[in-house]
């Protein structure tokens, strides 16, 4: 995946990824236009499919809502590439597949506006505009074969025999 | 070597002798807890996984707390597809309005859950539950819809912070100060990944209600769980209401901890998380006078009957202040049917206050009190982030029930004794 960078600060908390107000809205499609609402309320208009965003740590603490990995995911941000992330935030992004990059290196050193490549599956990053080239830390193999099956959706059909 | 508590009841639901942290295990689980958003979630995911029955309706809790009574017509096209479900599957602990409450306090209250459990809640706030002696953490709506249909969910086991309580609390200060004072220490990510567990002389001192409001807030130093080892205050609460058998475990003494932290009480005054952030805590004197729109008394935090009654207490022939809006809504029915026969609830209703049927509500900007732009808010809940309790322009400071009842009626944030000497 390839995409333009959007920066932002630590410990960005999932109120401000999909605000309270838009969680009886189910349809991911539907909240995808208001992602990252609490921090620019511009966002949703300004993003593009494909992009990537680059944050401090702890990114995805407080709410467990995850309407936030799901309205990442739904919008078509490509990768988040954070230093840390919050564990639950974390469990969603893998259970949904939405890719996540621990790297502090690529977070502390890719910078807004930059075009970066990411190569998921080997845990590569690569800032096009400075030309440097990043390691993100690799899951483990348990997460591994979680996020090369797909997601938790198949691992449990495969786990209930239905495919 | 011996282990922790938790890694004691990770490794019996795991079916091993032994388990250490950072291993992967796929645990069995007794609780599953689905309020009304993450049920809603789960049932399209255990749609799509193509299950048909769910792996055990007698260990599904699902209790509706957000968006109740239907705060909208979304809301109620929600609830209705949750309620389709439980009916078909045949969900016993199933609470709506009417018999409900905030599930966290739902589960302790109706003994659905005990000393040695593993609960899987969908809401962050499930650590709650780890007051009783039991492992609980929070996950999103997928991992629910994975439980509902395995029975089991994975997990990667934590290690163990010791967080060791000192010295007697003074007369304002309560399990919310404590908490407080611990995020303040550990800072937002402190505890990441990590099994908060509360020891030390102090415990002895606290109830329940104490205790529920400490691991409650567990999550805000970034833990995956909170847990409080059973002692007889947890087997008395848990007598006569557990509907289960338990199971009391014990940390060994030569188990392993990622650290330690120590907090003296002696002498801590009533804290308050300031805006934007839970780990912004500072003593109450410090922002005393910060004049206030509303006060929120509420949350799965601080509106059990205990938080409820210290309110009481100071609002008891006073009013709130003419320009200071009060909110109170009871964590659970039981405890708002207790409040009324306590006369709790004709004391807030004489000193002006709105009084609600349980449901989170204000806590996270859903309804019943949602803040406007440049409003300023203290509330007895557990976020203050950016927008949290409404429009990005509001902000919300964090505090205890007695701290909430002594600002309500000065209209701006203060010390709960700047109100017990004052004249009536």
């Amino acid at each position: 995946m390839r995409g333009r960078v959007w920066k932002f600060g630590d410990n960005v908390n999932t109120d401000v990824i999909m605000p309270g107000k838009y969680l009886s809205m189910r349809d991911p499609s539907q909240i995808a236009p208001y992602i990252m609402e609490g921090l620019d309320p511009d966002f949703g208009k300004k993003a593009r499919p494909g992009d990537i965003i680059v944050a401090g740590k702890n990114f995805g603490c407080g709410s467990s809502r995850e309407t936030a990995p799901g309205g990442l995911k739904a919008f078509g941000i490509g990768c988040v590439i954070a230093p840390t992330f919050a564990r639950i935030f974390l469990r969603n992004a893998i259970n949904i597949g939405l890719p996540l990059c621990e790297c502090p290196e690529a977070a502390h050193e890719i910078e807004e506006g930059h075009t970066v490549r990411v190569d998921f599956s080997q845990g590569v990053i690569t800032d096009e505009t400075t030309g440097r080239v990043f390691r993100a830390a690799p899951f483990p193999p348990f997460l591994q074969e979680m996020i090369a099956l797909g997601g938790l959706i198949p691992y449990t059909r495969r786990r209930l025999g239905l495919g | 070597m011996g282990m922790t508590i938790t890694e004691k009841i990770l490794a019996a639901h795991a079916g091993q002798k032994v388990v250490e942290p950072g291993e992967f295990i796929r645990a069995r689980v007794d609780v599953a807890m689905g309020n009304d958003l993450s049920a809603a979630g789960a049932v399209a995911v255990f749609a799509q996984i193509g299950a048909t029955r769910v792996w055990d309706p007698g260990k599904i809790a699902v209790v509706f707390d957000h968006i109740v009574p239907a705060k909208d017509i979304a809301a109620a096209n929600l609830l209705s597809t949750v309620r389709r479900f439980v009916r078909q599957q045949g969900i016993a602990h199933f609470f709506d309005e009417g018999r409900n409450g905030i599930a966290h306090i739902i589960l302790p209250e109706q003994g659905l859950c005990g000393p040695g459990d593993l609960i899987i809640g969908g809401d962050s706030h499930s650590c709650t539950y780890g007051a009783l002696g039991c492992f609980s953490a929070g996950v999103g709506h997928t991992d629910l819809a994975g439980v509902w249909a395995l029975g089991e969910v994975w997990l990667k086991v934590p290690a163990s912070l010791k967080v060791v309580y000192r010295g007697a609390p003074g007369p304002w200060v309560m399990g919310k100060d404590l908490i407080l004072a611990a995020i303040k220490r550990l800072t937002i990510d402190g505890a990441l990944y990590q099994a908060m567990e509360f020891t030390g002389p102090t415990m002895a001192r606290l109830g329940m209600s104490e205790r529920l409001t400490i691991c409650n807030m567990a999550i805000e130093a970034g833990a995956k769980s909170g847990i409080i080892p059973p002692d007889e205050i947890t087997l008395d609460y848990v007598r006569g209401r557990a509907k289960r058998p338990w199971t009391v475990h014990e940390s060994d003494p030569d188990a392993r901890y990622a650290g330690e932290i120590d907090i003296n009480v002696n002498g801590l005054r009533p804290l308050v998380a300031k805006p934007y952030s839970p780990d912004n805590v500072v003593s109450v004197d410090e922002v005393a006078g910060v004049k206030l729109d509303q006060v929120f008394i509420g949350s799965c935090t601080n509106a059990k009957l205990e938080d409820l009654r210290i309110a009481a207490g100071l609002l008891r022939g006073r009013k709130a202040h003419a320009e200071t809006r009060l909110i109170v809504i009871p964590a659970s029915t039981w405890i708002w049917q207790q409040a009324l026969k306590e006369g709790l609830l004709e004391v807030f209703a004489d000193a002006g206050a709105a009084i609600s049927t349980p449901t989170c509500g204000a806590c996270f900007g859903g309804h019943m009190g949602v803040l406007g732009k440049g409003e300023v808010c203290l509330s007895t809940s557990n976020r203050n982030f950016v927008g949290r309790m409404g429009d990005p322009g509001a902000q919300a400071y964090l505090a205890n029930p007695a701290v909430a009842a002594a600002s309500a009626v000065l209209g701006r944030i203060a010390a709960p004794e700047e109100l017990a000497e004052a004249a009536r």
